[in-house]
């Protein structure tokens, strides 16, 4: 009778938790840029469209990337990066679920600067990866901002840069991603 | 016993794969993007004729085109390599769909220009469009003096004007094909010869690799009038494309490497061996 009471009260609790206000905060223009430094040339290239949420109380976090919003300088380059590199009629999409670690308690109302590690899996080009990098999260005037840079190996992800470029691709990219948040229910 | 392990499985399925849930979301969220249809061939030219991509806004392509003599020629004439025709030319993107053309070909020294309109472009998301339509035009100037009076002929006559729609479809990775209706005119013909001819192109081009493709091209004519020895222009060769650069090496019984001459002027038979090898060369700045 005692564990009967026990297990309903647990149960209650769980739910009670899942019910309890959930802080989400969610921008649509988001920045992403990689940057390429290789002996013949300086590759550089900006999305404004990325999409991303965090969910503030169960510190789960999600964005999606979509590969053609990526603007290069030149338009011929552009088009090579879609076409040959990324194949993004096949894989349109970079995408990254996973959680905050190790960061205490982040609400909204408190404003704040925190150095957080977040741990997922990261897809580029159709394959995932573990990943983790560290990034800093801000909490000013009830809103959340949040900015991180990592490096990306093309190899890793199957992205072929044959014999012929590799003077002009490098092989290890740096990829940097601001966001500024807006709260949604 | 049991029913408390089974209270505690369920209560660990009420949460969800971290952050699964979140991108779900986001899916959700998205809207249809317009999703051109790109590279549909890799260059202007498929072979003889234009394909119909255009060139970026502010893209500047310069090309250099030569078709040797007939391979058939013989040793002495190192089977045509000895008698070359070139063709220096400039395209400039005056917009994404715009393009302008400037040639001069040191066959006949004829003076070409052109304007190239994407009207439509293939394209998958928010607009479903099956195929790209281009339009082109353009003029050609015959700088070529007449050799009794070793003066230039009267402005006008000089002229011909080609119009071409050209209409094709990516139609997977590998494979394009455009169709070409074409109407060449020239302002002076003689009898039984009419000003306007009309014909239709066909070219198509398979990847082989991701940078090196096989282009087909072939016109039919409606020869009512022509003279009796010219033939349909048909090309067959090989693309190869390396970062800003994309080679053409080819095959064609056309001596000309503009419309109104590969379409309208072509004497060479494919079949007896009037065959001149060629290339197309061009880098997009």
């Amino acid at each position: 009778m005692k564990i009967q009471v026990v297990v309903v009260l647990m149960l209650l609790f769980g739910t009670a938790s899942m019910l309890q206000a959930q802080q989400k905060v969610m921008t649509k223009t988001g920045e992403a840029s990689f940057f390429s430094k290789a002996p013949l040339e300086d590759i550089e290239a900006h999305n404004k469209q990325v999409v991303a949420i965090i969910d503030l109380s169960s510190k789960e976090i999600a964005v999606k990337m979509l590969i053609k919003q990526f603007n290069f300088e030149k338009s011929l380059m552009q088009e090579h990066f879609n076409e040959n590199y990324m194949e993004s009629d096949k894989y349109p999409s970079a995408t990254f679920s996973g959680k905050i670690e190790e960061s205490p308690e982040i609400l909204l109302t408190e404003s704040g600067e925190y150095e957080v590690k977040i741990v997922g899996e990261l897809q580029i080009h159709g394959i995932k990866k573990p990943w983790e990098t560290m990034a800093t999260l801000t909490v000013k005037d009830g809103k959340v901002s949040a900015k991180t840079n990592f490096k990306v190996k093309t190899a890793d992800f199957k992205i072929e840069i044959p014999k012929l470029v590799i003077k002009n691709i490098a092989e290890t990219i740096d990829v940097n991603l601001n966001f500024s948040f807006e709260p949604i229910s | 016993m049991r029913p408390y392990i089974f209270s505690l499985l369920l209560v660990c399925f009420l949460f969800p794969a971290f952050g699964q849930g979140l991108l779900d979301e986001i899916n959700a969220q998205e809207e249809p993007q317009e999703n051109l249809v790109a590279a549909t061939f890799k260059g202007s030219r498929i072979i003889n004729g234009h394909s119909v991509i255009t060139r970026k806004k502010k893209a500047f392509e310069f090309l250099i085109a030569h078709r040797f003599g007939r391979i058939n020629s013989g040793p002495y004439e190192f089977f045509g390599i000895d008698n070359a025709n070139v063709r220096f030319g400039f395209e400039y993107g005056l917009s994404d769909r715009l393009t302008l053309g400037l040639g001069r070909n040191s066959f006949e020294k004829t003076y070409d220009t052109f304007l190239k309109l994407a009207l439509l472009r293939q394209q998958t998301g928010k607009k479903q469009i099956p195929i790209s339509v281009t339009l082109f035009s353009s003029m050609a100037w015959k700088s070529l003096k007449d050799p009794a009076t070793e003066k230039l002929p009267k402005f006008t006559r000089t002229l011909a004007y080609t119009h071409q729609v050209l209409i094709a479809r990516k139609v997977n990775k590998k494979f394009s094909a455009q169709i070409t209706p074409s109407l060449v005119h020239f302002n002076f013909v003689q009898e039984p010869q009419k000003n306007m001819m009309l014909a239709m192109g066909i070219g198509m081009r398979y990847k082989i690799t991701e940078r090196i493709s096989i282009n087909g091209e072939y016109f039919l004519r409606n020869d009512e009038g022509e003279p009796e020895d010219t033939f349909n222009p048909i090309a067959i060769g090989v693309d190869i494309e390396t970062g800003g650069h994309v080679f053409q090496v080819h095959f064609t019984n056309a001596r000309s490497m503009i419309e109104k001459g590969f379409i309208r002027e072509t004497t060479g038979d494919f079949f007896q061996g009037d065959i001149h090898f060629g290339f197309n060369l061009t880098r997009v700045f």
